[in-house]
């Protein structure tokens, strides 16, 4: 799988992201480096700011697309 | 006992679990080994659970936790996080300052690792 599919649904998800970046790590299309910046990211932990980014990728990563995924998270001023 | 009951026992009645890919000796993927690190420099003992030999361990696992990947780390029956939050917070001291939170200012005077199997 590209990039695009997966910035797609987190675009979705994070309408207000101030940063959001999705890296293929190997090139390999199943190993995945994800950055979310958001204001609706403030004030959650680390494990809710990650909940989120899940719950936005539930599709892929259900279905195996993603194999690997690194999550990086913080909320906006 | 069913997995679910067997690692719930696990979450609730160690000080910190982690479950994981392989076991602390023989560590089968680069994000529990991430992990189990991270554990290790903040003096953490661990109690660790290979997930691999059932897939129905991962299962009943994540139904638990709500956490779809692998590893997750436990302290005291809360979830901290996978590999990408253990790796923050021990690098800003966050990690050593909830265990010590959590397990009190004498949590890594005695360092052990065990290792449960479930079956």
């Amino acid at each position: 799988m590209s990039t695009q599919p997966l910035r797609h649904l987190l675009e979705q998800a994070f309408p207000d992201a101030t940063e959001l970046d999705v890296v293929d790590r190997t090139g390999g299309g199943d190993h995945f480096q994800v950055t979310v910046t958001a204001a609706s990211l403030s004030g959650l932990s680390l494990v809710e700011q990650h909940r989120r980014v899940y719950e936005a990728l539930s599709a892929p990563l259900a279905d195996g697309t993603i194999h690997e995924l690194r999550i990086k998270t913080k909320g906006a001023a | 006992m069913s997995y679910s009951d067997k690692i719930k026992q696990v979450i609730d009645g160690s000080d910190v679990a982690i479950f994981m890919k392989g076991t602390p000796a023989f560590v089968m993927c680069g994000n529990s080994d991430r992990a189990l690190q991270a554990l290790r420099r903040a003096g953490a003992s661990v109690t660790a659970v290979d997930v691999l030999p059932d897939p129905a361990i991962r299962q009943e696992l994540s139904a638990i936790s709500g956490w779809p990947t692998i590893p997750q780390v436990f302290v005291k029956g809360e979830l901290v996080g996978g590999a990408d939050i253990v790796e923050e917070l021990e690098a800003n001291g966050e990690l050593e300052q909830t265990l010590r939170e959590r397990l009190g200012d004498d949590y890594a005077a005695a360092r052990e690792e065990a290792t449960i199997t479930l079956s």
